[in-house]
């Protein structure tokens, strides 16, 4: 059989290192996410409520580490944006 | 039955769907900025081969994160216990850790854009055709099952009738696949990743909560079980295995369960090897699988450990494994009983998300998979060769609509069957573990045929089928759980012996065409991959991390 040659396409311009950065997208959810799930916390204090989760704030502590995960995104995609492409071979 | 649908309806409130619509709106967001970025077929099946090792690690676990696993894995908790991890350590790990170390060197390596592709490098077209072909079909039915799965769930928890919950849900994955490729799929799977993660962490720190932590479960469970304490020791893990003999059992773990369902599944399941092929080098493709066996290794700990919540906690499971009357309700539904049981609202609407995500993460993947085989494998490679990559590119996107169009219809057939973790294993058993045997066999022995690729791949699925239908007229006594183990042993074997059998009596391959694609003839140093700038250090080093991550698993076994 003959040999055919697989990357055929790759000659055709990728554009997919334009992508946008992905950590600034979990940074907003975790953020968004977090910051209604504190108010929540806050808000809301019916023993009924409470007592789901056996008597812990589990809006508010849950809203609080999603704050400081959505924080650690931001910092992170700060610190090391996404480099220009650099063109391989 | 209406009582069971009442007690399963969410107290959801505005917020909650508030929550949810947010997500939505981020999904179909990252389709949408996807778009821009596509611009050959290759950006559109393969992300251009762009991905940083972070991302295609998180994809990867994600595309196995599925509606199946979460609702399944649970439920299984809830009816086993603890013996349910070795699905996550000896049934992943390993595999994983082989597929980073020794088998992506050759998949990435021969710039094979699909399974299917490889196996025609290294065997013929013929094996190539009839990998793609069983492929197409497993994925669609796969695809099928999860939205099934998603259709009850909407349909127990929101109240939506499955005709309007099963289409509605294909219709938002099609919309980012179709939109953004691979890339969307991949990007949504890392987010999915998280949010499924924001539903599982706080629903097993509010369940311990609720019945006194880890030491409280274990004594509840202790009680309920009579002072049994099977449930609560991974080995010999006989109830899972419903083998009596416990040594058994754990030759059928360990061998059925660890080695040939697992390796099968992770080493040449396209699914999941895509995700390490849109990498951006070979250094973050080895990486893939190896970084995501570390959160693998720790998800049973918000799967599984919930799930035995559950079975204590929750009033009509905790019935249910008394062998009382439930009133209609499944094991099935423990994730969500639980959910509702625990979470206030607010958490409950980020449930409900990461619910339906975890839904999407399976089906987009089985989408995405199925586009790149059929658009390169079937139509390029086979039935129409030669056209433009513009051409190839619309192929790509209309296959996805079909696909998800497909996926509806196996929605529907899924649902005939009961059990649906059964119906999974046994496809598994049909297609990947004489795949697998083929592919063990033609990468350590050159002298294997063409022919025999894929003689041994139609004898193993063979097989597996026979064994399917043996258990299921009952000529052979064995549970399903077992029955699939046993199915997939048979499939291998068979699939060996007659590739073996076959490479006697037809010509091999000239060993010029086989560099690169079999151990013996790859040179070392193409086996390895640059260790400089980007990927220095030895926290990138894929030995080193299979090496740690085969650790934690030892370390877990020992404190579970």
């Amino acid at each position: 059989m003959s040999e055919k040659d697989a990357a055929g396409t790759e000659a055709v311009q990728s554009a997919s290192s334009a992508l946008f950065d992905l950590r600034t997208v979990i940074a907003i959810l975790f953020l968004v996410y977090g910051a209604v799930l504190t108010v929540m916390g806050f808000v809301s204090d019916s023993p009924e409520e409470l007592a789901k989760a056996g008597g812990i704030d589990i809006n508010l502590w849950a809203g609080i580490v999603m704050i400081v995960i959505g924080a650690a995104f931001v910092a992170w995609a700060l610190l090391r944006p996404l480099k220009p492409p650099v063109a391989e071979e | 039955m209406l009582l069971a649908q009442a007690d399963l309806r969410l107290n959801t409130t505005a917020i909650d769907y508030v929550l949810v619509a947010f997500y939505f709106v981020l999904v179909l967001g990252i389709g949408v900025v996807a778009r821009r970025s596509v611009s050959s077929s290759l950006d559109f099946l393969l992300s251009g081969r762009s991905l940083p090792a972070w991302v295609t690690g998180l994809a990867f676990v994600s595309a196995n994160l599925g509606a199946l696993e979460l609702v399944g894995m649970s439920a299984n908790g809830a009816q086993y216990g603890i013996p349910v991890v070795h699905y996550y350590w000896i049934g992943a790990v390993p595999a994983m850790v082989f597929l980073g170390i020794v088998m992506m060197p050759f998949y990435y390596g021969s710039k094979a854009r699909s399974v299917p592709e490889f196996l025609r490098m290294r065997f013929n077209t013929t094996t190539q055709r009839v990998n793609a072909v069983t492929f197409a079909v497993a994925s669609v039915l796969i695809a099928g099952v999860n939205l099934f799965t998603l259709g009850l769930v909407l349909e127990a928890l929101l109240g939506w009738s499955l005709y309007v919950a099963i289409p509605v849900a294909a219709l938002v994955v099609l919309a980012y696949t179709v939109l953004g490729g691979l890339s969307a799929a991949i990007y949504n799977e890392v987010l999915q990743f998280f949010v499924i993660l924001a539903l599982l962490v706080p629903l097993t720190v509010a369940g311990l909560a609720r019945v006194g932590g880890w030491d409280g479960l274990k004594e509840k469970i202790t009680t309920a079980a009579a002072g049994n304490t099977d449930q609560l020791h991974s080995w010999p893990g006989t109830s899972l295995t419903e083998i009596a003999n416990p040594t058994l059992s754990v030759i059928g773990i360990v061998f059925g369960l660890g080695f040939v369902l697992s390796f099968g599944y992770w080493t040449t399941n396209f699914a999941e090897v895509q995700r390490a092929l849109s990498a951006r080098n070979m250094s973050a493709a080895r990486r893939t699988p190896i970084i995501a066996a570390f959160p693998k290794a720790l998800i049973p700990l918000v799967v599984v450990v919930p799930g035995m919540v559950a079975g204590v906690l929750v009033p009509q499971i905790a019935a249910l494994k008394a062998g009382g009357n439930s009133g209609g309700i499944t094991y099935n539904n423990s994730l969500t009983l639980l959910m509702n049981e625990v979470l206030p609202n607010g958490l409950l609407g980020v449930a409900l998300a990461g619910l339906l995500a975890s839904f999407m993460a399976g089906m987009a993947a089985n989408v995405s998979s199925l586009n790149t085989v059929f658009t390169y494998d079937l139509w390029q490679d086979w039935i129409r060769p030669g056209r433009s990559d513009r051409y190839y590119l619309q192929v790509g996107r209309l296959v996805t609509v079909v696909g998800c169009v497909l996926a509806i219809g196996a929605a529907f057939l899924a649902g005939s069957y009961s059990n649906i973790t059964d119906y999974i294993q046994a496809l598994f058993s049909f297609f990947n573990a004489p795949l697998f045997a083929i592919f063990i066999l033609g990468l350590f022995w050159k002298r294997m045929t063409g022919t025999a690729g894929w003689t041994g791949l139609v004898a193993g699925t063979i097989a597996a089928v026979l064994i399917d239908v043996l258990v299921r007229v009952k000529v052979l006594t064995l549970s399903s759980q077992a029955g699939s183990f046993v199915g997939a042993s048979a499939a291998f074997v068979v699939g060996i012996a007659v590739a073996v059998a076959v490479s006697m009596v037809t010509q091999p391959k000239p060993d010029s065409e086989l560099v690169g694609l079999t151990w013996s003839l790859t040179p070392r140093e193409s086996r390895e991959h640059t260790t400089t700038g980007e990927d220095a250090g030895w926290f990138r080093s894929p030995v080193t991390l299979g090496v740690l991550v085969i650790i934690l698993v030892i370390v877990l076994y020992f404190v579970i």
